[in-house]
């Protein structure tokens, strides 16, 4: 896999040395081949037991509960098996706001997925030469990512609070707005702009400034250590050529990171369309933020509806796939060809 | 000419470009550092004086206070928010997952790394698809099986999911190292006589250090921030709290004044920022000693 920082040492399939090589016919060898897969398979048993346990065997009862008729209450009684329906699905497909929940995910991720990215690139271009506190510098940069989320949410809840945060006091001294801006409550913020009028989904913008804010780090790890690992030979070339800063980065370095960069997007594209902490602890879902893992919660623990929740989290699944499918049908190729 | 234009061109943009550069590390400068000096600014103030002046970045002497953290601390019988107690049982289910993750993970990477078992090429991309999966997807089934268990309301219950989550990319880190361990070195202990388990612990266990250290501090951050399955387990009870759900619990209520939480805030993170800077040293000091001179 390429998502390890390209400095470290590498070496894919290790050759398993003499003891377990495929022997010419013989006794003895195949016994040591037979006991490396015994020793294999036990090593990795309380691995896969644990992963069946936890994680696909629930994932599985998922897709059950989703077409089944199941409350908590009633799911103590309940078989495995059973009071099949497709009204799970028919409740979250009909439900207000399933739609506009599932347009909302997408801006909240492609935002999200994108400026952390644009970010990090943008930081590993700055950082990438060597300066007096670039040390300092970087392993502060790391503080958004690591820093536990709702600790940092909560700061900047109360940062963007309307009455007593401190950007919402500094815009009034410095830009002069005349009312607080509740950051995180409004859905929609009037924006006059050159005698324009229009809308902005102020929460949303905030929720994805948020996110960008606190993944940035993760996409400038991964660009830095690949930018550190372009031959220098190749820009000196173009220097010499006389190609200037925009053109090395456009034709040297650009082509160079496409394939770590298209990682990132899908890598973040996934995480973030599942993510749950950050919009929940930063605005519950609301104010127009009401993304599709908030809802599956919501299913969960409001209405106590097992099987609505289960549904809403298998359709969140199903459209991730078909996303991924179709970015890999059309853009699959091209990556390949880059890396 | 033409010649002469392209060199003002690209001189022009190296000084563009070199001004630029300095604005782009000031701005992320300030917006990294910025709000964890705003956090740790107001849990050194009473509430009066945040919402006096909410606009001031530093803290007079005169409302300089630490009453705050023993505020956050103290238990609620003492009328505090009784953080040492979620303190507690966040180090519990952390050390616990990084101890049970870890002894999964070691065996496991390490098999993935040497040994020519049936399924090994493909068990490492499933372990990684796993990790790809929507922890919303598990949590509507966890939620009912744990009910059912009663485990629900159960730190070793909140710690067994942890593991679930963390396994599959502490044997892919860990994996990383293992092949980078010379074969040769394990030849001599097989030729010395020493077993596959004896070789694992005593020969491959103290050279993987620095990584199984890296690891194990991955797993505990993760496991230490960790906020949807507290909330789904332990938000009925808030005797078993973690450090995050305790903060997002208060932080909903206005009870509790916001600069107490931040100094909740404050005690939550500074574990993990301070085994973070402990593990970038640690790793590079630890791969720097090559164990193979050879």
């Amino acid at each position: 896999m390429t998502t390890a920082p390209a400095g470290a040492p590498q070496r894919r399939d290790i050759s398993p040395g003499p003891a377990d090589r495929p022997a010419p016919p013989g006794r003895r060898p195949m016994t040591a081949s037979r006991r490396a897969n015994r020793a294999g398979l036990a090593f990795v048993s309380p691995t896969f037991i644990v992963v069946l346990v936890v994680v696909i065997l629930p994932i599985l009862w998922t897709v059950l509960l989703a077409f089944q008729n199941a409350k908590l209450v009633d799911i103590q009684g309940m078989g495995l098996f059973g009071n099949w329906s497709l009204d799970n699905f028919a409740q979250v497909f009909d439900s207000a706001g399933f739609w506009s929940s599932l347009t909302t995910t997408l801006v909240y991720t492609a935002g999200a997925t994108l400026g952390s990215v644009v970010l990090g690139l943008v930081a590993a271009l700055a950082l990438r030469k060597p300066f007096r506190g670039r040390g300092l510098l970087r392993a502060a940069m790391l503080l958004p990512y690591v820093a536990p989320v709702v600790a940092v949410a909560f700061v900047w809840e109360v940062a963007l609070s309307p009455q007593y945060g401190v950007v919402n006091d500094w815009g009034r001294r410095l830009f002069g707005w005349d009312d607080p801006v509740a950051f995180l409550s409004t859905r929609e913020y009037e924006v006059h702009l050159l005698g324009l009028h229009f809308d902005i989904p102020l929460a949303l913008l905030t929720v994805i400034a948020f996110e960008c804010w606190r993944y940035f780090p993760f996409a400038f790890l991964f660009i830095l250590a690949r930018l550190q690992a372009v031959p220098d030979g190749l820009e000196e070339a173009a220097l010499v050529d006389g190609a200037t800063i925009t053109q090395r980065f456009r034709h040297i370095l650009l082509p160079q990171l496409m394939p770590v960069i298209a990682l990132l997007c899908v890598l973040r594209f996934i995480l973030t369309f599942n993510k749950f902490d950050d919009v929940y602890l930063l605005t519950g879902g609301g104010a127009g933020t009401d993304v599709a893992a908030v809802r599956v919660y919501d299913f969960l623990t409001a209405r106590y509806d097992v099987g609505a929740a289960a549904a809403q989290a298998l359709v969140l699944a199903v459209s991730l796939m078909i996303l991924l499918g179709l970015y890999f049908k059309f853009f699959g190729n091209k990556v390949q060809e880059e890396s | 000419m033409t010649r002469k234009a392209a060199l003002t061109r690209a001189r022009f943009e190296d000084r563009l470009f070199a001004v630029l550069r300095w604005f782009v590390i000031a701005f992320l400068a300030v917006i990294t550092v910025v709000p964890f000096y705003y956090m740790l600014l107001l849990s050194l103030k009473p509430i009066d004086a945040l919402l006096l002046d909410p606009g001031s970045l530093w803290v007079s002497a005169k409302d300089f206070t630490l009453s705050t953290y023993r505020d956050v601390l103290r238990s609620t019988d003492d009328g505090g928010q009784g953080f040492l107690k979620f303190l507690l049982n966040s180090a519990l289910v952390a050390l616990g997952t990084v101890a049970l993750t870890l002894l999964a993970a070691v065996p496991g990477a390490y098999a993935v790394s040497r040994l020519k078992f049936f399924g090994h090429r493909q068990v490492n991309a499933l372990f990684l698809a796993v990790y790809m999966f929507p922890a919303t997807l598990l949590a509507v089934p966890l939620f009912v099986v744990f009910a059912k268990l009663g485990l629900s309301s159960s730190l070793v219950g909140l710690a067994i999911v942890y593991v679930a989550q963390t396994v599959p990319v502490s044997i892919y880190m860990l994996r990383n190292y293992l092949v980078t361990i010379p074969y040769s070195i394990e030849e001599a202990a097989a030729i010395d006589g020493a077993s596959r388990l004896q070789t694992v612990r005593k020969v491959i266990l103290p050279l993987a250090l620095p990584s199984l250290m890296a690891t194990g501090l991955y797993i505990f951050m993760i496991a230490w921030n960790e906020f949807l399955f507290a909330l789904l387990f332990l938000a009925a009870e808030p005797d078993k709290w973690t450090v995050p759900l305790g903060l997002a619990q208060l932080s909903n209520g206005i009870e509790v004044s916001k600069t107490v939480l931040m100094a909740g805030s404050v005690v939550l993170t500074i574990p993990v920022v301070l085994l973070f800077f402990a593990a970038e040293r640690l790793l590079t000091e630890g791969l720097t000693s090559g164990a193979d001179k050879s």
